[in-house]
């Protein structure tokens, strides 16, 4: 195809070249020596001209020696050669100076970095290439300041939590808004069965070529009601003109737990389940050896645990349940990439296939995937591209982790209990204490298979140098199957002979955009006007059926069950229509002014509060560029910049305005029932966004770096607001309520070292303190009761804080759980043994106040070493899940071995409470007992890596060896598995740091080699 | 010229590419409000919507008979499950936090909303069952206010003025959030007055034959339900008698046959229906084991139960023995009617008035008592009857409500005993500062 274009093109030339008079011949390379294919060349001051042939040849006709030729080529500076009397001339392309300057990345459209006026955080294909982890926002984990990622569990596939400068609503969404090469992607996953998946594990991030996240107002405006949260905007690689390049990159590696906890063996077990029992037929009162004693049945069950029979006497370890929730898990991944071009057609193809293993058993991913990306310049004036990605993503998941059946609630099995029968079977109820969620691993499978085509399609015309028009349309089409099967043994399957169930999701995203620029330099001022509009449309869909009474656990499809138990579709609809417009000034490059407004329209609002208008206004003063400081030796680079501006959040779902009655069914037939109580006036939620902002460079910029300091308002807060039940609902959608994050952000970025042995430093640091400032009139607090999580909404308090009754440790003298009475205005040291005379009280906040990450690469020789340290400080976690495994033996379930400490003698000082058997003595998770400090400081990343030198390689362009870590140590005072975690089953807006039976991260080391030809 | 042309082009692009009118979007698997009770089809839609609400978790799904019976268990079953706000009813330690009394709170008072709603229609149902359709929705709106005051006040004196706090009675529909919304407690008589009310209109609204739903004797027997617990024995006596001289309803022969049923059995005067495409069964959720689709067999049946029974007792032999305890055999299988009222009930109350106002309790009391296989006595006496509702009527919810009205003890607490009393959920005392928290919490 390529030589295709190439052949056509200089059969093209050489007709205009035909009646020259001598003929120059020459090869036209980069600085490496590459030739360059498709370079133009001209003779001065005529029409004659060619380009370069594939190996950068050229030969053209001149008139006479004074012949002057121009060699041009995209990305590089334009060169004059005098022709002379010579017959062969070669010529070496520098690439264009002005281009070192960052082009970055901003709301449709780029723009260079030191005219910027706005805060945008740019990665790019260097640190996120080569992570092996299975998406995108965990590769940037930690490396874009003010970007908190956090991964809710350790399962692979899962959902990672993005925030950007904090969490900025309570019940709408808080995601920041991802664009694929224009393509807004929805982070919501469309997977039925369980927990959220991640959609943005179907982009293969090696193919990023720059990651932007647009965090201040004045970036962000231009996506209107949707950028509230922040944007990230993903562009994947195009091809660059020249020779191909093609890369093969193999990794294989393999993962384990971070850290896993101690729980007790059988000899502890037995020995703290007897004194538990012992002690609560003390309290009753009752003989030890009573057929109803608390001991007795303690016996009784010991012996059921063991299998029925009296192994237990003997107080062997039969199974480590832990170490059955995990397995070995290794991964591998291949990406092959090729890109090239000539000087008007470029392209970049890859193609990826991996396969990632998690950490619990029965749990991994497989992935593979393809794209073309294609630019084609079609006339000077015209440019038409086209972005073509297709996935499929096939993950095998485990169960949420509030099921029996997910790998970590094995922890809660006796250590008396072996994991199998004399016939090999795995026991489950009576003898193991809950079911034994392996069976799930062996006679269940849940799958889910999606596939994924992101494709986009541009036309850019150029009417005058001034003046151009873009024009994207895009579509997003995606589609998931969840297949899941019990078998007849599994807890899902075992009451009906076998379950199935088969979901098939879909859901079309298009996108259209059409942006007008016009740009005009004269003099010294620099004028830009663009104006746009946008229409987005996702229509979803579901259909799914149930059936159960299977004739074999062999057979896997619904054809199979002889009941189909249930059937049923939907669909939903939304869109948005959007106007825009930016205009862009700046005067000499030193004094620099931005003004951008956009209209949006969504179905999801009431025809009265449709549209919303979202200004903002920044400006900028290049302070090194004044006189006085123009020959200043140290500082090379000093921007002083601020922006205000509002922006929306309209991520709040579908018909939350209406009054709606949800259609069901009773005794067989259809009924109406209401669902959602109305409010007309339902509208956006709002931002209000000042940041003040400086960015500098030392030394020639060698040390650069950038402070800002923000101030984000959030009002109209869209809430579901508790409302009386008495009215026949819980809550209703208001907009109510006021919300602030405010904080600092600082990088850094040093070249430490320079020479044959290099360093490098990039530091970022961001402090967010999140306030909620006020909800419904008169009300205080959103707490969603119960007595088991600790997360509410309070005025004064950030998002989520932990409020519930303070742990006050035990009583001495007999063993009780104490909590502090917190009276308002009482004693603050009084104690109460009954939970319920405890008031609440703010227990902490499970939200950093710190996130940063610092990274040192050092190479020497073609040896690199990347060394990345990722953490966060200032939260707390509540670990919900020890109200069962570290409640001092107050039920079965087997227990840390922390609970060893409990009081047992008067005088004994200690925070576990006495052991009572079927009694709550402190096992309530709404205490403080349950937290610990959440702060860590993880090595996220190592990467040690060795380019072989040209003279050791033969055939190909170059051969690199690496090994990465991630996840390799973790520092910190958690006293659970690990502390970067979330519930899966509870990650909301509100519910942060909940701890309950979660997988802990992966610790992964891999090894690779990426070869170039 | 060729720029103005260009103008126009892009403008034109511009413009191609919008469309305001594609904002309009409906939902397509809801409807609106107006819309939900605009006709005579709909508005009995949302009748049966309100059945669908009571057989809810919280209320007739199970979880209130299940929460009876825990609170009354006295050592006759225990529970074993992990959940723990099941377990503080079973230990009597719940907090105002606890989610099973918040789901019944609100079940309930989501089940009076759609009645109120339906109510507040009747002018557009047909005119031929407009009766009905009324007498329907004020038996479930009555329905739900018993079983709320019951559980979240103080119990019933018999003779006394009753002014402690009982549950708010809603008669409205909630169209918006308004300063009306803010509802306050009404005192335990006047709730009970509401139901005796709603109760006495559907009476006399409903036809003596209604299908599964809810018809002339249901709201009679649960009118002999309600006069019982007042103590008003003469009346309660006497919608018993309605019920069992309607002949509508048969005791069926064999004890074992009237559990775990597809439909209706001859004995059943009011069920949930359940079945695998719809309705819950929260009952065989806990009492039940994983075989038959139960959790981990939640609560077991305690041998202090089970001495209650002679050894002849058909009752007796229900119970089976699974993973590890005893159960009881009338919630084990899965997607299985929950009988609410059934026949057997009523002679009971029949026997029980009868004993109490001096009359012979033989007949009635025989009727339950043979029907268990076991011989019919003669001089039947009130402790009889009251044994006899305690084995007959066993796990089917009447448990903490029995101790009540007959002022007994469970677990050495007192039948008035702070903790017996549901706590309002802390959440409703957060969105209505109009309510008060029982004392002892």
């Amino acid at each position: 195809m390529k030589h295709f274009f190439t052949t056509a093109l200089l059969c093209l030339v050489m007709v205009a070249g035909a009646y020259a008079q001598r003929t120059v011949a020459g090869k036209v390379t980069d600085k490496a020596g590459e030739p360059l294919i498709g370079a133009s060349v001209t003779v001065k001051n005529t029409k004659v001209g060619t380009i370069t042939d594939i190996n950068g040849m050229f030969s053209v006709k001149v008139q006479d020696n004074s012949a002057v030729l121009v060699v041009s080529y995209t990305g590089y500076s334009s060169q004059e050669a005098a022709v002379g009397s010579s017959s062969t001339l070669n010529v070496v392309l520098g690439e264009n100076e002005q281009l070192i300057d960052e082009v970055v990345v901003i709301g449709y459209g780029k723009q260079i970095r030191s005219t910027l006026t706005g805060n945008i955080a740019k990665l790019t294909n260097e640190n996120v290439k080569g992570m092996p982890v299975v998406s995108v926002e965990q590769a940037m984990q930690g490396q874009a300041a003010g970007v908190n990622v956090e991964s809710v569990n350790g399962k692979v596939g899962a959902a990672a939590r993005v925030r950007v400068r904090g969490v900025g609503s309570i019940n709408a969404g808080t995601e920041p808004l991802f664009v694929v090469d224009g393509i807004p992607l929805a982070k919501d996953s469309r997977n039925t069965f369980g927990a959220p998946l991640n959609p943005l594990a179907d982009l293969n991030f090696n193919d990023i070529e720059s990651i932007e996240v647009l965090k201040d107002a004045s970036a962000k405006a231009i996506y209107g009601s949707r950028g509230s949260n922040g944007v990230v905007l993903i562009t994947t690689k195009s091809g660059r003109s020249g020779k191909s390049q093609i890369e093969l990159d193999m990794q294989y590696g393999f993962s384990k737990p971070t850290r896993k906890r101690e729980f007790l063996n059988a000899k502890e077990y037995i020995e703290l389940f007897t004194e538990a029992a012992n002690n609560s037929d003390d309290l009753e009162g009752v003989a030890y050896d009573e057929s109803y004693s608390w001991t007795t049945f303690v016996k009784n069950r010991f012996s059921r645990y063991s299998g029925y029979n009296d192994d237990w006497m003997q107080a062997i370890d039969k199974t480590n349940w832990q170490d059955e929730a995990f397995q070995d898990a290794s991964i591998y991944n291949t990406q092959l990439s090729m890109s090239g071009g000539t000087d008007k057609v470029r392209y970049y193809v890859s193609a990826n296939a991996g396969f990632n293993e998690g950490i619990l058993v029965g749990n991994h991913l497989s992935k593979d995937g393809a794209r073309m990306n294609l630019d084609f310049d079609a006339t000077d004036k015209l440019k038409v591209g086209v972005n073509l990605a297709v996935t499929r993503t096939d993950t095998r998941t485990v169960s949420d982790d509030n099921a029996f059946s997910t790998p970590m609630q094995l922890v809660a099995l006796s250590p008396i209990t072996p994991k199998r029968d004399e016939n090999g079977l795995l026991y489950d109820r009576p003898v193991t204490t809950y079911y034994n969620g392996l069976i799930d691993v062996e006679d269940a499978t849940r799958k889910v298979f999606s596939n994924r085509t992101l494709a986009n399609a541009y036309g850019d015309y150029s009417f005058t140098e001034n003046l151009a028009l873009r024009v994207e349309a895009a579509a997003n089409l995606y589609n998931v199957r969840d297949e899941a099967r019990f078998g007849e043994r599994t807890d899902t399957g075992n009451d009906s002979k076998g379950y199935g169930q088969s979901v098939f999701a879909g859901a079309t995203d298009y996108n259209t955009n059409a942006v007008l620029r016009w740009n005009k330099a004269f003099d010294s001022h620099d004028l830009g006007l663009d104006l746009g509009t946008e229409y987005f449309q996702s229509t979803s869909n579901r259909t799914s059926v149930q059936g159960e009474q299977f004739p074999s656990d062999g057979l896997k499809t619904l054809a199979s069950a002889a009941v189909i138990t249930g059937g049923t579709s939907s669909e939903d609809n939304y869109s948005f229509l959007s106007y825009f417009g930016r205009a862009r000034y700046n005067f000499d490059r030193k004094y620099l002014f931005n003004a951008s407004a956009r209209i949006d329209g969504s179905s999801r609002f009431g025809a009265n509060e449709r549209y919303a208008f979202f200004p903002a206004f920044s400006a900028g003063w290049v302070v090194s560029e004044e006189g006085f400081l123009a020959d200043n030796t140290v500082v090379s680079f000093l921007k002083a910049r601020a922006s205000w501006g509002q922006s929306g959040n309209a991520d709040i779902g579908n018909f939350r305005a209406l009054g709606l009655y949800s259609p069901g069914s009773y005794s067989g037939s259809s009924v109406f029932s209401p669902q959602q109580i109305a409010n007309p006036d339902l509208t956006w939620e709002k931002s209000t966004e000042l940041d003040f902002g400086i960015d500098w460079g030392l030394f020639n910029n060698r040390i650069s770096g950038e402070i800002d300091y923000y101030i984000k308002n959030t009002n109209n807060l869209l809430q579901e607001v508790p409302i009386p039940s008495t009215t026949g609902f819980s809550t209703q959608w208001r907009n109510i309520g006021e919300l602030e994050n405010r904080g600092w952000e600082f990088t850094l970025n040093s070249n430490n070292l320079v020479g044959a042995f290099k360093w490098t430093t990039s530091f970022n640091i961001a402090l967010n303190r999140n306030k909620v400032l006020s909800l419904a009139d008169g009300q205080d607090i959103i707490d969603n009761g119960g007595s088991r999580y600790l997360n509410v909404v309070k005025v004064g308090q950030p998002i989520g804080v932990f409020y519930g009754a303070e742990y006050a440790g035990v009583d001495p003298q007999n063993g009780d759980a104490l909590w502090y009475v917190n009276e308002e205005g009482g004693d603050e040291t009084a104690t109460t043994n009954d939970y319920s005379e405890a008031n609440f009280v703010v227990l902490g906040s499970p939200l950093p106040d710190v996130i940063g990450g610092i990274g040192n690469t050092f190479s020497w020789n073609g040896l690199t070493l990347d060394v990345r340290f990722q953490g966060v400080a200032g939260n707390q976690i509540h670990r919900a899940g020890d109200i069962f495994m570290s409640c001092n033996a107050c039920w079965f379930d087997n227990q840390t071995r922390d609970q060893l400490d409990r009081w047992q003698n008067p005088g004994d000082i200690t925070d576990v409470p006495e052991a009572r058997l079927g009694y709550s003595n402190g096992d309530i998770g709404r205490s403080s007992r349950y937290m610990s400090d959440g702060s860590y400081l993880r090595l996220k990343n190592v990467t040690l890596a060795y380019d072989l030198p040209a003279n050791l390689i033969k055939g190909v362009r170059s051969l690199r060896l690496y090994a990465t870590a991630t996840n390799l140590l973790t520092f910190t005072k958690y006293d659970g598995w690990d502390p970067e975690v979330t519930t899966d089953f509870l990650a909301n807006n509100t519910t942060y740091g909940v701890d309950f039976y979660s997988a802990p991260q992966p610790k992964t080391i891999i090894g690779g080699i990426r070869v170039g030809f | 010229m060729k720029k103005v042309k260009y103008l126009i082009l892009s403008g034109f692009l511009l413009s191609a590419v919008a469309c305001d009118k594609r904002l309009d979007i409906e939902p397509l698997q809801s409807v609106s409000e107006t819309v939900a009770l605009d006709s005579d089809a709909n508005v009995k839609l949302v009748l049966q919507g309100a059945y669908d609400n009571i057989s809810r978790d919280g209320l007739y799904g199970g979880n209130l008979f299940r929460d009876a019976e825990l609170a009354g268990a006295d050592g006759e079953v225990r529970w074993v499950g992990t959940f723990g706000d099941p377990r503080d009813i079973f230990n009597h330690t719940m907090d105002a936090g606890n989610s099973d009394a918040e789901n019944t709170w609100r079940d309930a008072y989501a089940a009076i909303n759609t009645a109120n709603n339906v109510l507040s229609a009747l002018s557009i149902v047909n005119e031929a069952d407009r009766g009905r359709v009324e007498g329907e929705a004020r038996f479930i709106r009555a329905a739900a206010h018993f079983e709320l005051v019951r559980l979240f006040g103080k119990p019933y004196v018999a003779g006394a003025a009753n002014s402690q706090l009982g549950v708010p009675v809603v008669t409205t529909p909630t169209r918006g959030v308004n300063s009306d919304s803010y509802v306050s407690r009404n005192t335990v008589e006047e709730v009970y007055q509401a139901v005796h009310d709603d109760l006495h209109e559907a009476l006399d609204l409903l036809p003596e034959d209604n299908g599964v739903f809810a018809n002339k004797y249901t709201a009679a027997a649960l009118l002999a339900r309600l006069h019982l617990t007042r103590g008003e024995y003469s009346e309660a006596l006497t919608e018993a008698e309605v019920v069992i001289s309607s002949g509508a309803y048969s005791l069926v022969s064999d004890y074992a046959s009237l559990w775990n049923q597809d439909d209706n059995t001859d004995e059943a005067i009011f069920s949930m229906q359940v079945s695998n495409q719809d309705g819950a069964n929260e009952l065989v959720t806990f009492f039940s084991i994983p075989e038959y689709g139960g959790r981990d067999g939640d609560i077991e049946i305690e041998q202090k139960h089970l001495d209650l029974y002679d050894a002849a007792d058909a009752r007796l032999a229900l119970f089976y023995e699974g993973n590890g305890a005893i159960r009881t055999g009338k919630w084990r299988d899965q997607y299985k009617n929950i009988p609410v009222i059934r026949l057997a009930e009523m002679f009971l109350i029949a026997a029980e008035c009868q004993a109490r106002l001096g009359q012979s309790a033989d007949e009635y009391y025989n009727a339950v008592h043979t029907r268990a296989g076991l011989s019919a006595k003669t001089g039947v006496t009130l402790a009889d009857v009251l044994l006899e509702r305690r084995l007959e009527l066993a796990f089917e919810g009447h448990r903490i409500h029995d101790v009540k009205r007959l002022k007994g003890f469970v677990d050495g607490k007192n039948f008035d005993d702070d903790k017996l009393v549901f706590p309002i959920p802390a959440r409703e005392l957060e969105a209505n500062p109009n309510l008060v928290q029982n004392s002892g919490y």
